[in-house]
């Protein structure tokens, strides 16, 4: 008897979900694009939310912004839960090796008392500030509309989350696992006059109610002063003391600002180019926080950076205001 | 490295989630190429030269792209190889 082996091929009578047809063509859907578009409730509302009765539970009016399709604000990332746990982890890992490097050589444990301090003084208390980050990302996430922006500032609150650790890992490495540094930390964060501007501006955008608002502000204005500033500066002024093991564990932090940088750009700048309207929004909340936030760093720069304060601000400034330029966005200040 | 053949170079590759935006790029980089879809697997050929670019698979899946990370999914090939950085290229060399 003769067997004949034979493949048959089975077309698929769908290559996507209709939805996804309609937006993209008769084409298989990636899965970013399967966990992302067109998942927002829309309809339905039968109760209105006691706590803001003139709207809808999921609201578009809760921005000022106005989109024609809300999910042009698609991530560049493409991250959806899949795609961001499993990146998120590999640096996880990474991380963890480096901190267990440092801890393990004692890196940090040993430097001088002086030099600790310091540290302590101009990095710890930063865990405040992303722990604000997470609070103000959780507010866009919540009264957002359309998955493509709510999904990735939800993940945004998680990144901080993660950012507030490890800058308290720094911490505990500081101080051989004792905490001590977290509360002198906290002390620096309430009630030394240097970081008072920041947490004041940290608090302003607490109570700030248009979610889109609130990104600018804080993923793009404050970030973009914060991180180049802290991390790109302070560190390095630091590790002229205390030798580059610092630089070891904040490394990892600038290199998120930057992969998160290109989801904030892609954002701004599809909503910019969206209309005039929009523009002129972007450019009033970009002109509105730039000062205060400014101002608010001033005082930091100066401590850390002493003499050299001024031309690091002046340079991050100037970086800043190439960068919204890109985005479409004037400087309105 | 150029050659005058015009004789057909192929890459195989699965059919999964991960060569979606590879083979987007192929195809667009490759206008002369020609996709054939089989059963868990795509083969493209091309007369003379096929080029798979980092750059354009970058753009489609928004990360940076190592392009060795191609051979986790590549069945087969035919051609010659030629491997830098930034493009993976088929050809046919002389002899």
């Amino acid at each position: 008897m003769q067997v004949d082996i034979k493949t048959s091929n089975v077309k698929t009578v769908r290559q996507a979900f209709a939805h996804l047809e309609r937006r993209f063509g008769d084409k298989v859907a990636t899965r970013y694009q399967e966990a992302t578009y067109d998942i927002q409730s829309e309809a339905n509302f039968h109760y209105k939310p006691l706590w803001d009765p003139d709207r809808d539970m999921y609201d578009r009016r809760r921005t000022a912004i106005v989109m024609q399709d809300w999910y042009a604000l698609k991530d560049p990332r493409q991250f959806y839960y899949g795609a961001y746990t499993i990146t998120r982890a590999r640096w996880q890992e990474g991380v963890d090796r480096q901190v267990a490097f440092v801890e393990k050589r004692k890196l940090l444990e040993q430097l001088p008392k002086n030099q600790r301090d310091l540290i302590v003084a101009a990095l710890v208390p930063l865990r405040h500030y992303e722990w604000g980050a997470n609070t103000n990302n959780a507010h866009i996430s919540a009264y957002g509309w359309g998955v493509a922006i709510t999904q990735a500032a939800m993940m945004n609150t998680m990144d901080r989350l993660a950012m507030a650790q490890h800058l308290s890992r720094i911490g505990l490495l500081l101080d051989g696992s004792t905490g001590e540094t977290l509360d002198a930390a906290k002390q620096e964060w309430v009630s030394e006059p240097s970081w008072q501007g920041l947490r004041r501006e940290i608090e302003n955008m607490f109570v700030t109610r248009d979610w889109f608002e609130l990104l600018v502000a804080q993923n793009l204005v404050a970030d973009s002063l914060i991180y180049p500033l802290f991390f790109g500066r302070i560190d390095s002024k630091l590790a002229e003391a205390s030798g580059d093991s610092l630089v070891l564990v904040t490394e990892f932090l600038s290199r998120w600002y930057e992969e998160t940088s290109k989801w904030v750009d892609a954002v701004i700048k599809t909503a910019a180019a969206e209309s005039d309207a929009n523009r002129l929004l972007l450019e009033g909340w970009v002109g509105k926080w730039r000062g205060p936030l400014l101002e608010a760093v001033r005082p930091l720069a100066a401590r850390f950076l002493g003499s050299d304060g001024k031309e690091a601000l002046a340079s991050i400034t100037q970086a800043f205001d190439v960068r919204i330029a890109k985005l479409g966005i004037g400087v309105a200040a | 490295m150029t050659s005058a053949s015009t004789q057909p170079v192929f890459i195989a590759l699965q059919a999964n989630y991960d060569t979606l935006p590879i083979i987007e790029a192929i195809t667009h980089d490759n206008p002369h190429a020609t996709v054939v879809e089989y059963p868990a697997m795509v083969r493209i050929d091309a007369p003379g030269r096929l080029v798979v670019s980092r750059q354009s698979i970058e753009e489609r899946i928004g990360r940076e792209y190592d392009l060795r990370e191609v051979q986790l999914n590549i069945i087969s090939l035919g051609g010659t190889v030629d491997e830098t950085e930034d493009e993976f290229t088929l050809f046919w060399q002389d002899v």
